[in-house]
């Protein structure tokens, strides 16, 4: 046998000839997505379809915000005192005020309209949560990666950092990162910055369990024949890794990310509620529910209740639709 | 079992000498300890002699080996915002923290047990449907939410119970408890019910789940064809083997409601560590936080050694693997 004939084997079988071309990739998935099991089982759920329905409207009204909410509670000019602390319309309060049609859900203590506040809200919660969670999807999808990978010291170092932070709540976790930033930044530049550290906050707090689900199916696709015949051919480790491995264990990320994005949404709420969240001038549902909490005692009940309503919602309809997405895609509930 | 203890106990401590390295560099880093604690108008030599005194002119290894042998004698320093030692302050409002967690631990297991038996053993009874979705409930709601809710219905529009604070506590020496009056349980039923019911739902569901598995298994259909009663069959025989998980998940939910604890602290001003750290937290206050951090992971790797040594404890057959090795 010639020299040629060995070289043919390990470099001219181009190993992404293997692969077909991403244009038809991308046909053939959405044909299968149709026809497949997924699709069949959420045409089958009512739960899955109307918590993805709710989903969806929550999710056009918060990217469509300014188009859809009645009022820009982000132009403080449009504020009239006039108009604060209306009642929902048909309500009327201690006072004997009578909710009137133009602030459906009634106004706060600025006169700013709480649907419109709940829309705007609904936006910023929804901004922090995915951008956290993709920020957590991607750092732990990586380091689950090249964990599950590699293997070794490496491995059991990024465990066991794992380990220790799953001892802690996140909440806990989260409260700290954004106590130590607090201290870090000047007053000026940390109001400005708020939003950023949140969402590294809350990322920081959820990337285990993205990495530890990575890492357990890498370990399974690591053992595989299409790897071990990357690996004959000589193609680099982390080709491998990004190009091989990656697509075959990104399946569960999806649903980590769908229940993240409820637990973020939460984390997000809760630390706004406490007031190390996002500053008063960009109200998330958290901190409107915060603000409105200090008028329930003169029984302006609506400006605390709505946001909560609105936040439950959100989280239970993104809740229910992970889990729904789990059982679709586990095979053994078949 | 002698390896594995070793193990665990190996891990505990690398975990709090992480920790403690951890709110060392917050006192190194954020904000400089001097500045937080003369005035405007001290010196240079002023401020030289304080920076000596101290111990900042020292190597960081040796400060850091300082703030080890002070934080294990339970000194954390001043306070920045309170001018007060740490240790006092925590002392002070630690036992409003534990009679809450303690109060809704018990509720979460002396419910939560009991519905859980029940909804396991009848499946299909509607009170056992209706166990279930308000646990599905219990579940979505978030901990402040609950508080806000039961604030506005039992304190502002029925008026039975009071919305904040502790009410009267009663000293006893080194301990002031609300636990001994009308008053103080009047007070602590709504914080320790908002903090215990996503735990109780918790431990309902894993009774039931663990009933249903267990219900199932050989040795429960032997039972029955020997002619036990069904009263020593449920109680005696079934649940006897539930509790293993139980008392896990139990333990380690300690450890979160102490968590979430600050949350329920928030809402209703219940003057326990969680409001203090919060307010550390809001006021950059450094030694109030670094401190809540060393104690909060001291607390939860105690838990988690007590319940991984527990295990061994309640379930007899991980202690006979250790006797058989011995054959």
């Amino acid at each position: 046998m010639s020299a040629r004939g060995t070289s043919i084997m390990a470099a001219d079988i181009d190993h992404r000839a293997l692969a077909p071309s991403l244009p038809r990739r991308a046909a053939d998935s959405v044909h299968r997505f149709f026809d497949g099991d997924v699709f069949y089982s959420f045409r089958n759920s009512p739960v899955a379809m109307i918590s993805f329905a709710v989903t969806m409207v929550l999710l056009i009204l918060a990217v469509f915000a300014p188009w859809i909410a009645p009022h820009n509670t982000d132009d403080v000019s449009t504020l009239n005192l006039m108009n604060a602390r209306f009642p929902p319309y048909g309500f009327t309060d201690d006072f004997g005020t009578e909710g009137v049609a133009q602030f459906l859900l009634g106004t706060d203590d600025q006169g700013r309209d709480i649907l419109s506040a709940i829309i705007f809200g609904l936006k910023v919660s929804l901004e922090v949560g995915f951008a956290s969670v993709i920020l957590a999807a991607v750092t732990g999808t990586f380091l689950g990666l090249v964990s599950g990978y590699a293997g070794g010291k490496l491995d059991s170092f990024i465990m066991r950092i794992a380990d220790v932070q799953l001892t802690f709540p996140s909440i806990l976790i989260a409260l700290l990162i954004d106590g130590i930033a607090g201290g870090l930044m000047p007053r000026a530049l940390h109001d400005e910055m708020k939003i950023y550290v949140l969402i590294i906050a809350i990322a920081a707090s959820q990337w285990v369990n993205f990495a530890r689900t990575v890492r357990g199916s890498t370990l399974v696709e690591k053992n595989k024949e299409y790897v071990q015949a990357a690996k004959v051919i000589g193609v680099h480790p982390a080709l491998i890794m990004f190009r091989h491995v990656l697509p075959n264990v990104t399946g569960p990320v999806l649903v980590i990310g769908t229940l993240s994005l409820a637990i973020a949404v939460l984390t997000e709420a809760t630390l706004s509620f406490l007031g190390v969240g996002l500053p008063v001038t960009r109200p998330s549902l958290g901190t409107l529910i915060r603000i409105g909490q200090q008028y329930i005692f003169s029984g302006e009940w609506w400006m605390t209740i709505f946001p909560s309503l609105a936040l439950v919602i959100l989280v239970l309809a993104v809740n229910l639709l992970g889990d729904w997405l789990r059982d679709a895609l586990n095979p053994k509930l078949r | 079992m002698l390896a594995f203890i070793v193990q665990r106990l190996f891990q505990a401590i690398v975990v709090m000498f992480v920790v403690a390295l951890i709110s060392f560099t917050m006192f190194q880093f954020v904000g400089d300890p001097v500045n937080n604690m003369v005035g405007q108008e001290a010196t240079t030599e002023q401020r030289d002699a304080l920076r000596e005194r101290l111990g900042l002119n020292d190597t960081i290894p040796v400060q850091f080996a300082h703030y080890v042998m002070n934080a294990v004698q339970g000194e954390f320093g001043l306070s920045y915002r309170m001018g007060k030692p740490v240790q006092e302050l925590i002392a002070e409002r630690m036992p409003a923290t534990m009679e809450l967690v303690a109060v809704s631990a018990l509720m979460a297991l002396l419910i939560g047990v009991p519905m859980g038996v029940y909804t396991g053993l009848h499946r299909n009874s509607w009170l056992s449907r209706g166990f279930l979705t308000i646990s599905l409930v219990g579940i979505s709601l978030p901990t402040f939410v609950i508080g806000i809710l039961m604030i506005l219905a039992f304190g502002v529009w029925l008026g039975w119970l009071p919305t904040f604070g502790r009410g009267g506590v009663v000293d006893l020496g080194v301990w002031k408890t609300s636990l001994m009056t009308a008053q103080g349980w009047s007070h602590i039923i709504m914080p320790a019910t908002t903090l215990a019911l996503f735990q109780l739902t918790l431990i309902m569901r894993l009774v039931r789940a663990e009933m249903l598995e267990v219900l199932r298994t050989d040795y429960i259909k032997f039972a029955r064809a020997r002619g036990l009663r069904d009263r020593a069959i449920n109680y005696g025989h079934a649940l006897k083997n539930t509790l293993v998980p139980v008392i896990t998940i139990m333990g380690l939910q300690i450890g979160s409601l102490l968590a979430f604890s600050i949350i329920t602290e928030t809402v209703f001003a219940w003057p326990g560590m969680g409001l203090l750290f919060l307010q550390g937290i809001q006021f950059v206050d450094i030694p109030v936080m670094s401190s809540y951090l060393v104690l909060m992971a001291l607390f939860f790797v105690i838990i988690n050694l007590t319940v991984d040594l527990l295990y061994y404890a309640v379930d007899p057959r991980l202690r006979s693997e250790h006797v058989g090795a011995g054959h």
